[in-house]
């Protein structure tokens, strides 16, 4: 997967779960949690998304670097590959 | 022949607005489908019908604001004959709120879902986007999708309405001056769903403070044995299947009323009535502000898994703005968990007729004392609202004694 193809599918994601957050508005570089105030529910439905749409199992112990879009595109990049 | 009704979804309803059908006439309906999309203040709501038959007429049309208890459909019943469907009482229709300025077109202008079940999902709208739709009076028909398969989003809406204000001249569209207003901050934009929101969850907790004579205890509950128990799990279970600690909680909860039954039920009519079924209501915050408490059903019976695939799918549904009308309605108890948000105590209130909620804080490291050692500990402060009128606090300390008990066995959860 390219790097734009995971964020294509991170925003995509995150649409579905926060449909009322404009993405064109969001620091990819700020924690999702005080940007746009998601909670462990929601990067928990983020993880399972993005493992159903890839296959990657991403641990308990790796979510917290799902929190940015930055961060999220970085690690999966590493998982991917 | 059988009347399908507008709902009563809480008791701080008055109105509902159909937002989409999901049926037409001729079509066969059991009891549980979702049969109508409909706009409470508080939240899209998907309608389900309690009888089996066939949809003889349609009596309120799409777009139309109603009173609880007004007649949306005729439906005939155990093999009646499909007879004259044109025939029907349309006086119901009459009470409807005159149409908008700018009526919504029906949603399947944008486009028609191919079977009614899951039709919500098959529209390239959002639900939340349809309703601020229905607040701007945005002509969905003209609106450009930016969104995932070109699906239209909130903020497309909003940007479409604005545009429209820019164009018409002032007295074309009296009616949406705030809403348009709010629109120019897309990321954090309030809507006018949010002052009704502020309303009904008003009405509500006033009426409880007015009416119930509440008590609260509260206690320390240490979690350690739960959590490692957790993570453990977790670790064995992929991403799909992983619990949230709040799953534990919930059904520590539905245990415990097994011993302490006037905890779970209604106060109607100057009664306790005792529900025997346990549907933990589940605070669930919204994002823009609110929140509401829909039901997980027949908790005590689900496992932990099962409890985690209906919290899952209900706070994407809240999050989503969807709901479905029996969880909005039933709930018998409710819990809420503030902490996420980091405060360490929270003392609900009740939801009426509901006779208790309990309440869970942050799961914080202390300092604990046992068997003449002090160890650190992870500490959760569980609180429990009551109402004297259908409970004692005797009673309400035997019921968080046993929710404390439950958690200190998380396997046997």
């Amino acid at each position: 997967m390219s790097a734009d193809e995971i964020k294509a599918l991170y925003l995509r994601e995150l649409h579905k779960i926060a449909p009322e957050v404009d993405l064109n508005e969001i620091d990819p570089a700020i924690d999702l949690r005080d940007q746009i105030d998601l909670d462990s529910m929601d990067i928990l439905n983020l993880a399972v998304a993005i493992h159903e749409a890839t296959g990657i199992d991403i641990p308990e112990a790796d979510y917290p670097q799902m929190t940015t879009v930055q961060g999220c595109i970085a690690y999966l990049g590493s998982r991917a590959s | 022949m059988a009347e399908f009704l507008m709902p009563s979804l809480g008791a701080d309803m008055e109105f509902g607005t159909v937002l989409q059908w999901l049926v037409k006439p001729g079509d066969a309906v059991k009891r549980g489908d979702i049969v109508a999309v409909v706009d409470t203040e508080k939240a899209t709501i998907e309608v389900e019908i309690f009888q089996t038959g066939v949809i003889q007429k349609i009596v309120v049309a799409e777009g139309e604001k109603v009173p609880v208890g007004t007649l949306l459909a005729v439906l005939s019943v155990n093999g009646e004959t499909a007879a004259a469907p044109a025939e029907a009482k349309p006086k119901a229709a009459a009470v409807a709120t005159p149409k908008p300025v700018a009526p919504l077109p029906p949603p399947h202008v944008v486009a028609k879902p191919p079977t009614p079940k899951p039709a919500v999902a098959h529209l390239h709208i959002s639900p939340l986007a349809m309703r601020v739709a229905l607040d701007l009076k945005v002509d969905l028909a003209a609106v450009r999708g930016t969104g995932p398969d070109g699906a239209i989003t909130k903020a497309d809406v909003e940007r479409a309405a604005k545009a429209a204000q820019a164009q018409a001249p002032p007295q074309a569209r009296p009616a949406a001056p705030a809403p348009v207003a709010a629109a120019t901050k897309p990321a954090v934009a309030p809507i006018d769903h949010h002052a009704a929101m502020r309303k009904v969850i008003a009405a509500a907790m006033s009426r409880s403070k007015r009416e119930i004579p509440h008590y609260y205890l509260g206690t320390q509950i240490d979690t350690s044995k739960a959590m490692a128990w957790l993570t453990a799990e977790n670790l064995k279970r992929p991403v799909t299947e992983r619990l949230l600690y709040s799953v534990m909680l919930i059904k520590a909860v539905a245990l415990a009323i097994k011993e302490v039954p006037e905890m779970n039920g209604f106060w109607i009519d100057g009664a306790f009535k005792r529900s025997d079924a346990v549907h933990v209501g589940v605070a669930i915050s919204i994002r823009q502000g609110g929140l509401i408490a829909p039901a997980i059903h027949d908790v005590e019976k689900k496992s932990l898994s099962e409890i985690m695939v209906s919290l899952r799918d209900l706070v994407k549904r809240v999050r989503a703005g969807v709901l479905r009308s029996s969880e909005i309605a039933d709930a018998t108890i409710t819990v809420t968990s503030l902490g996420e948000q980091g405060v360490e105590t929270v003392f609900g209130v009740i939801y009426p007729p509901q006779v208790a909620l309990v309440g869970f804080g942050k799961i914080v490291e202390r300092p604990w004392a046992s068997g003449g050692m002090v160890g650190a500990r992870q500490v959760v402060m569980a609180s429990l609202s009551g109402d004297h009128r259908a409970s004692d606090g005797h009673r309400g300390g035997l019921f968080l004694a046993a929710i404390d008990r439950l958690l200190q066995e998380p396997e046997k959860l």
